[in-house]
């Protein structure tokens, strides 16, 4: 009896415990995995992704208890009214010849996309304030991101998360394609996990490896999502990814075969205690004629097959949370042996991607030109391409044309922003459509200015650069996708949001460019003043004498020293007196 | 088209002034100002007979003319205005020439300063003597500022209702005197501020724009009895002195010169500019080339080149100008000066 009355005070406490209130404990989940898919040619993907996911209102400022979301960023997406955010700082450039469509791609440097919310009153100026306390938090220069690079795109980049209206006057993108990356831009990115790096994945982030690599790209999305399917309410979703991608030929002796060891240097010992999924997923598709899925040792925990971009891939899961991992050994290293090496040089053709490449000689003028292919058989599909030149290159936007096939395509929606010296650059966007099988050309003309010497980077002659363009497309894909429940699915499924199931959205970057300006030179500031005013002066002397004075007849002169001496020469030379 | 119609309003307007002078000149020998021995420096209609057949072909043939057409620069329509300007001044309407005053400022800012030499002739063909306590002198100011400012309101409010902002006037006004653009050009300001300090930038963008305006009242005190030479020396001032100068406007002052042809005997260095000018022309396409398309010369190279042309340019004016004035000198004074003792006598200026 009294027993019965204790457990139930018991449950009634425990039930009454978390009950409704500003200060009860929001619920958050961290959820981590990382997918490694050997690409053509020997190279290997790893990407990683940590995705806190916190059921909180951010905006509305009840948050005083921060557990697995960073206080950072939160305190950032509270106090500036931020609605999305996206940060990328890459090295390196993804070859979607060679390597096949990029999971998540981010143009070389740094690239801040950020949707602000509707009650922000003067947007430009939470911009700046943004930009320069992320350069803070993350160690890097984004507090060059001004007015002069930065753009209102009103086309691309729509909001991932969750959104009520669109204003395109809310967003603001700039990217800095000058920015390199580095350790003390991995460090910062690492202390926001939950477990920092001393637990789970994030183990085997060590910056002298991954660094060693073909392309380096981290990044951080922060976007409102919805807290069940019925969307009554809001939460807000951390998203951390690296994708680093390294060339095993080169650090492997020779042999396409790879193992956590070999590329991170670390293995695998347990998952993050924080963490409530955490999972390795090996891409074991087949890539040979055979349709035989590779082998990967040790033995996988399950399988799972995805349709994944068009593509119907199956994958070795490894379940870092379930305690048959390891039970054989104390850490897991995945390793994959090729059986046949010839079998991954087989190049999958992308259906979308693109190049840009600048044409033209000589300091003056130049054209820029932007080949996209669609490589799809029989179906065509629009693009929206999004470019964004600084100020100095002017752009003749009378020289723009597109051409396709030999004929020439109009774009269905062109929006174009001229540029301000000193102020903004040119934002250019435009709807192209692409036939199937086809190769378009776009090709602009643009003519190079002289700046102010203090406007010269210090490396004047190794050039400026232009940041890459952005292709977003909805591509269509050859295997239809079925609609699949976003909490269980692999996170490197559910960034971007697929409407329907025959079509997945991709977003490409293009090569940035680098553009050489006629410099003057730098060693002559004191010399052009004195010249140049040398000049003015010849002008204000001459002028002066001619203006001020008038003409007389010249006085015969008693003749200074000079000429008397001479005269005293001269008699005696016999030679007559001056 | 716009070349042509320089042509010929420049040639009418020689054809005018040259009667004027010969008036002017015929009024001062009977009125016994001039020195007995001057009868070579006298200039009779013969000779001046072809002076605006010269002026004109001066201006259509001028390679600096040819080019600025090739080019399709609006400097052709500046020079037209200017053209017609000096037209309507020498023929005395001084509405007229308001109007196409107005109008050239309108476009650049710089024929500002050329309100000052119209205002001179208009007096001296209106026979108002400039003193400046005289009435009927600051009348005939007032009038010819009021019309000129009226025509020049008339048109900006004319472009700002085309527009509907006043955006236009930092645009075009602003960007002449702040001179943000440096492509490099002809003049001396592009390298200037390219290499300036940032510190200093205002101060020296001040002192060269005031470099353009400056000049006008000296001259007009030294030049008030010969307008239209004022006038041609503060049209190769501003050419040589604006921010963006074209060799169009060095074309424009250019075809000036037969009509001082007279002068000629009295030039000093007349072959050394001609030839520093015509070398200097054929070097700026070189090292132009050279700098920015073959890579091997340097910025320097080319501003070497503006410098030495822009220094030519202004010892052409100020020979013409010592010229003109040592001409004045000898028609009051007689052309054989001779000192106390007898011998002949040297000119300097003192």
């Amino acid at each position: 009896g009294g027993m019965a009355a204790e457990l139930l005070l018991l449950l009634l406490l425990l039930a009454a415990g978390p009950g409704p209130g500003p200060g009860r404990a929001q619920r958050d989940a961290l959820r981590e995995e990382l997918l490694l898919s050997p690409l053509p040619a020997g190279d290997v993907a790893a990407t990683f992704q940590f995705r806190t996911r916190w059921d909180a209102d951010l905006q509305r400022g009840e948050v005083s208890h921060y557990r697995l979301f960073p206080k950072a960023l939160g305190r950032l997406v509270a106090a500036l009214g931020v609605r999305e955010l996206h940060l990328a700082l890459t090295q390196g450039f993804w070859r979607t010849q060679a390597w096949g469509q990029p999971p998540l791609q981010a143009p070389a440097g740094a690239e801040l996309w950020v949707w602000f919310q509707p009650t922000v009153t003067d947007v430009d100026k939470a911009w700046k304030e943004l930009s320069n306390i992320l350069s803070g938090i993350f160690c890097a220069s984004l507090n060059f991101i001004d007015s002069t690079n930065t753009v209102t795109p009103t086309a691309s980049f729509k909001p991932l998360g969750l959104a009520n209206g669109t204003d395109h006057h809310l967003l603001r993108y700039a990217v800095l394609p000058r920015e390199v990356v580095c350790t003390e831009n991995l460090t910062p990115w690492k202390k926001l996990l939950p477990c920092g790096s001393k637990a789970g994945l994030a183990v085997l982030l060590k910056a002298e490896r991954l660094f060693h690599s073909s392309y380096h790209s981290q990044a951080v999305h922060i976007r409102p999502v919805c807290r069940d399917a019925s969307c009554l309410a809001v939460s807000w979703e951390l998203r951390q990814t690296l994708t680093v991608v390294f060339d095993t030929f080169a650090s492997g002796q020779g042999k396409k075969d790879w193992s956590l060891f070999k590329m991170f240097s670390r293995t695998l010992t347990d998952a993050c205690p924080l963490a409530s999924q955490s999972k390795v997923y090996v891409d074991i598709s087949p890539k040979n004629k055979e349709k035989e899925l590779l082998e990967v040792s040790p033995p996988p925990t399950s399988v799972h097959e995805a349709v994944v971009q068009g593509d119907k891939r199956t994958y070795a899961v490894y379940d870092l949370l379930s305690p048959l991992l390891f039970n054989t050994s104390r850490s897991l290293n995945v390793q994959l042996k090729w059986q046949r090496p010839q079998d991954s040089s087989e190049l999958p053709t992308p259906v979308l991607h693109a190049q840009r490449y600048v044409s033209g000689y000589g300091l003056q003028t130049g054209e820029i030109s932007t080949l996209i292919y669609n490589t799809h058989p029989y179906r065509a599909f629009p693009v929206l391409l999004l470019e964004t030149v600084p100020w100095y290159l002017r752009l003749y936007v009378h020289t723009l044309t597109i051409i396709t096939k030999g004929k020439e395509n109009k774009p269905s929606y062109i929006h174009y922003q001229p540029a301000q010296d000193r102020r903004r650059p040119h934002l250019l966007e435009m709807l192209i459509q692409l036939p199937a099988n086809s190769i378009t050309k776009i090709t602009i003309q643009f003519e190079r200015a002289l700046l102010k010497w203090t406007e010269y980077t210090p490396d004047p002659n190794h050039g400026f650069y232009v940041g890459s363009s952005v292709l977003s497309a909805l591509v269509p894909s050859v295997i239809a996708m079925k609609d699949v429940d976003e909490e269980q699915s692999p996170l490197f499924t559910s960034l971007f949001p697929s409407s329907d199931g025959s079509s997945y959205f991709v977003r490409l970057y293009t090569e940035p460019l680098l553009v050489n300006l006629p410099t003057p030179d730098f060693s002559m500031p004191y010399n052009v003043i004195c010249l140049t005013c040398t000049v003015v002066a010849v002008c204000y002397g001459s002028f002066y004498n001619l203006l001020t004075r008038t003409f007389h007849v010249e006085e015969p002169s008693r003749g200074g020293l000079a000429k008397r001496l001479a005269n005293i020469i001269r008699k005696f030379r016999g030679v007559p007196p001056l | 088209i716009t070349d042509v119609l320089t042509a010929v309003a420049l040639y009418l307007a020689i054809q005018d002034f040259n009667k004027v002078v010969f008036k002017k000149q015929k009024l001062l020998i009977e009125l016994d100002k001039y020195a007995p021995d001057v009868a070579e420096l006298i200039r009779t209609p013969m000779e001046m007979h072809y002076i605006p057949l010269k002026v004109a072909l001066f201006y259509l043939l001028n390679p600096y003319t040819v080019m600025s057409c090739v080019a399709k620069s609006t400097c052709a329509i500046n020079n037209t205005v200017v053209a017609f300007f000096i037209l309507a001044t020498i023929k005395g309407s001084a509405f007229l020439s308001a109007i196409f005053l107005a109008l050239a400022t309108y476009q650049t800012l710089y024929p500002l300063t050329l309100f000052a030499p119209a205002l001179l002739y208009l007096l001296q063909r209106q026979f108002i003597p400039i003193k400046l306590k005289s009435k009927s002198f600051w009348l005939y100011t007032m009038q010819y500022a009021a019309l000129y400012l009226c025509s020049l309101v008339v048109i900006i409010c004319l472009s700002f209702f085309l527009l509907n902002s006043w955006d236009f006037i930092p645009s075009v006004y602003g960007f002449i005197l702040s001179v943000p653009d440096l492509t490099p050009n002809i003049g001396l300001f592009w390298y200037f501020f390219a290499e300036m300090f940032e510190h200093f930038s205002l101060f020296f963008v001040c002192v060269f724009q005031i470099n353009v305006f400056f000049y006008t009242i000296p001259l007009a005190i030294k030049l008030k009895e010969h307008p239209m030479f004022f006038m041609f020396v503060q049209i190769a001032i501003i050419s040589i002195f604006k921010s963006y100068p074209t060799v169009g406007d060095i074309a424009l002052y250019m075809a000036f010169l037969p009509v001082w042809s007279h002068l000629y005997r009295f030039l000093r260095n007349i072959f050394i500019l001609s030839c520093v000018l015509i070398v200097c022309s054929f070097l700026f396409p070189v090292l132009w080339h050279l700098w920015i398309y073959a890579g091997s010369a340097n910025s320097n190279f080319y501003y070497a080149i503006t410098l030495t042309f822009n220094i030519g340019q202004i010892l052409l004016i100020s020979d013409y100008f010592y010229a003109f004035l040592r001409r004045e000198y000898y028609l009051t004074h007689g052309l054989h000066l001779t000192r106390q003792d007898g011998t002949e006598a040297m000119l300097v200026l003192k």
